[in-house]
């Protein structure tokens, strides 16, 4: 990608994408130990199959300059690389070197864009007609259609209704880039259903259409894929690191929903023994479950979750002991997902990546305290890393690289709301933005 | 995928089945295979519509144990599969619901594998079988489980005499066919159109052609996907089919009964007609196949 000095022994040993044994990981067949596979409708495996080779062909073998041209507009339209920045005053505050992985500076505020930008270009090299997606919060959603109209592809996005109601801002954004909007009233109309809806669109399509799936979560080859396209995250600040500081950080810390951009933020160093991988989830207002309600007040799948198959994977998730899948929740919609990708749930079984969960507050406290100490609002999401930092610092090496995953942009009245029922130092006077506005 | 294509040690039973019961449903006759979702919209209601599939001609029954995120399914039948979670259902109730059940045809559970592997602490598929087989159950369908990943089914399933079906879809060929196709036992699964289900009324060409493609295997050919009508029973028996498999038509029934408050007896009732119209067209196509010179 580009040329870096070459002073420490540190320096990976070419430009190109890394190919050690880390990153090879589940390219073959989809397997992380025991998680992954393709647990799918017989309908859909020609799609998967069709799929597999189109990644291995364009994504690992940059046939037709695919790759070349995915790096060219990540560039161009996306504004990569992105900084790693020094935090000044919380490197002061936590008596460590603290660097931000600005990935909120991505086009679009986040590091979705990463995904959906390569996703929708392999769509196009496939010879597919339409885009179609799931979306949460609207997120994703909107990455896709940002990506979607870049490239002029026909984009759909399925959105849960109760979802659509709640996250007006975004659907509007992608309609204005020309991107429609399915609402979803099956189920219970939040991010599982969009998912299994999109799944069945993709049933009846797949001969002209490419789902853009969201996450390192689905069938093989999605978590591989997905992952390559986010560990542009990992590979830049690995060799930022380098550059500044002379050397490798001894943690990287990262939110975890689904786990993109925890796996963009890791994928890099996963083979670097030395450097510890922290995935922080959405701890939610309890990690204590209610089975008999089969909700979860939480989205730690990590943490507390169980394995299991959800949505093409073996996995770990947030399930009753019948296995039925249990409502998740999170004050960030993003992470409000009750599984997470199979690599991830290897990784902390193998004792690589250190799971780890930040309730609520402690989350909506790191908001605050980026906002006010370092003039970067994060996206509640993100805020959960920062949430982790602050109750643990004082576990962690003396280079902590954080990955800013998203701009809180998004999440203003989320944070309106929640500031006001809590008693938060950082948090500013909030009678003028409460009284009626 | 590559994986490991283990075999299965024996060839699965292709030839014979595991059921005696569900080979013997397909033996003399086009196999009318009804579904509905157990536990719609409730359990008292959902034994009585099922004992009406029963008398309505059924050969063999599909019960569907619902999973939070049947992903496999259309609107149709996953309204059915959250009204039956709503009601309480969970696969405890569902297997007392089937030792319940006063019919003739026999069994089969069509659930997620999700459910399946979780049955028991011990995970894995064993468990949940065991528990299947002891409840009267003849057979399993499970639509997001690939034959890829079957394997320690597929073995249960053997163990405890259970057939294995799987769904093939218009758009499966060459080794994922064979790959299927070795692995399967009672009968195979013939999606009728690409998609998910839901009642519609026209005859897909792609169901023919998947027919032509099966008919070297020896396993009765069930086809199902938008099966709503005799007259559209009759044409898909009379184009090859062993069977046919209902599902979205009957749940349709229950859910205006639903909508409408209509009476069990009336659901139920309306149930039992639909079967035998859709018994009679199966029939008719057997009949109308013997006799057509060119039959193939």
């Amino acid at each position: 990608m580009s040329e870096s000095d070459t002073r420490t022994a540190e320096e990976p040993d070419t430009a190109v994408p890394s190919r050690r044994p880390g990153r090879e990981r589940g390219r073959d067949d989809g397997k992380f130990g025991r998680y992954g596979g393709q647990y799918v409708p017989e309908a859909l495996m020609p799609a998967i199959e069709e799929l597999t080779d189109a990644y291995e062909r364009y994504v690992l073998n940059n046939e037709d300059g695919f790759m070349d041209e995915f790096r060219e507009r990540l560039a161009d339209f996306g504004g990569r690389p992105i900084p790693l920045q020094r935090a000044d005053r919380l490197s002061e505050r936590y008596d460590r070197e603290i660097y931000l992985k600005r990935e909120d500076l991505l086009h679009g505020g986040a590091h979705k864009l990463n995904n959906a930008l390569g996703q929708v270009l392999l769509a196009k090299y496939m010879g597919k007609e339409r885009i179609i997606a799931e979306t949460g919060a609207g997120q994703h959603g909107t990455a896709t259609a940002m990506a979607a109209a870049h490239l002029d592809m026909p984009c759909e996005i399925y959105m849960g209704e109760r979802d659509i109601n709640r996250q007006r801002p975004n659907v509007f954004r992608m309609k204005l880039n020309g991107s429609e909007v399915n609402p979803v009233t099956a189920g219970r109309g939040t991010l599982k259903e969009a998912i299994s809806e999109t799944m069945r669109d993709w049933a009846t399509t797949v001969e002209t259409t490419h789902y853009v799936i969201g996450s390192v979560v689905g069938p093989h080859p999605f978590p591989v894929m997905v992952r390559d396209f986010q560990a542009v995250i990992s590979e830049e600040a690995r060799e930022q690191s380098i550059e500044k500081t002379g050397g490798l950080p001894t943690d990287v810390v990262a939110c975890a929903g689904g786990g993109s951009n925890t796996m963009g933020s890791f994928a890099a160093f996963v083979d670097d023994e030395d450097v510890a991988l922290h995935a922080v989830e959405a701890g939610g207002s309890t990690l204590e479950v209610d089975e008999e309600a089969g909700v979860a007040p939480n989205s730690a799948s990590l943490y507390t979750g169980a394995e299991g198959v959800l949505h093409g994977a073996r996995t770990k998730l947030l399930q009753d002991s019948d296995g039925q899948i249990m409502e998740s929740h999170s004050i960030s919609s993003g992470l409000d997902y009750a599984g997470v990708g199979p690599e991830l749930a290897y990784l902390v079984d193998e004792g690589r990546v250190n799971p780890v969960a930040v309730d609520d507050d402690a989350a909506l406290e790191g908001f605050h305290r980026l906002s006010r100490t370092e003039g970067i609002i994060p996206a509640l999401e993100t805020a959960h890393a920062f949430g982790f930092l602050e109750e643990h610092h004082e576990e962690l090496g003396e280079r902590v690289v954080v990955n800013v995953s998203g701009r809180g942009d998004k999440d203003l009245d989320a944070a309106i709301e929640e500031t006001d029922k809590r008693d938060i130092d950082e948090a500013p006077d909030m009678s003028m933005f409460t009284g009626g506005i | 995928m590559t994986g490991e294509h283990a075999k299965p040690d024996a060839d699965a039973g292709a030839e014979t089945g595991n059921s005696a019961a569900i080979a013997a449903a397909f033996a003399d006759g086009p196999a009318y295979v009804p579904y509905l979702a157990v536990g719609d919209p409730d359990y008292e209601a959902s034994k009585a519509y099922v004992e009406a599939l029963d008398r309505g001609g059924a050969d063999v029954i599909e019960l569907g144990l619902p999973f939070s995120e049947p992903i496999a399914e259309g609107p149709t039948i996953q309204g059915a599969l959250v009204r039956a979670l709503d009601a309480g259902m969970t696969p405890d109730r569902f297997f007392e619901f089937a030792e319940g059940l006063d019919v003739d045809a026999p069994l089969v559970c069509m659930t997620y594998y999700n459910l399946i592997y979780q049955y028991d602490e011990e995970t894995g598929p064993r468990p949940f079988v065991e528990r299947a087989a002891a409840a009267g159950i003849e057979g399993l369908v499970v639509p997001d489980l690939p034959a890829e990943e079957a394997d320690p089914l597929r073995e249960a399933c053997d163990e405890f005499g259970l057939d294995l079906v799987f769904i093939v879809a218009p758009t499966t060929v060459g080794e994922r066919l064979d790959r299927i196709m070795s692995r399967v036992s009672g009968y195979v699964y013939v999606q009728a159109r690409l998609g998910t289900t839901g009642a519609r009324d026209d005859v897909s060409d792609q169901t023919t052609e998947s027919l032509d493609r099966l008919a070297d295997y020896d396993v009765p050919k069930a086809v199902g996907f938008g099966i709503s009508s005799g007259e559209h029973a009759e044409r898909i028996v009379a184009g090859g089919a062993d069977g046919i498999i209902v599902g979205s038509a009957l749940v349709d029934i229950v859910a205006d009964g639903v909508e409408n408050d209509l009476s069990t007896e009336a659901v139920a009732e309306r149930l039992e007609s639909l079967s035998r119209e859709l018994k009679e067209g199966a029939e008719r196509g057997h009949a109308a196949r013997a006799e057509a010179p060119d039959a193939s």
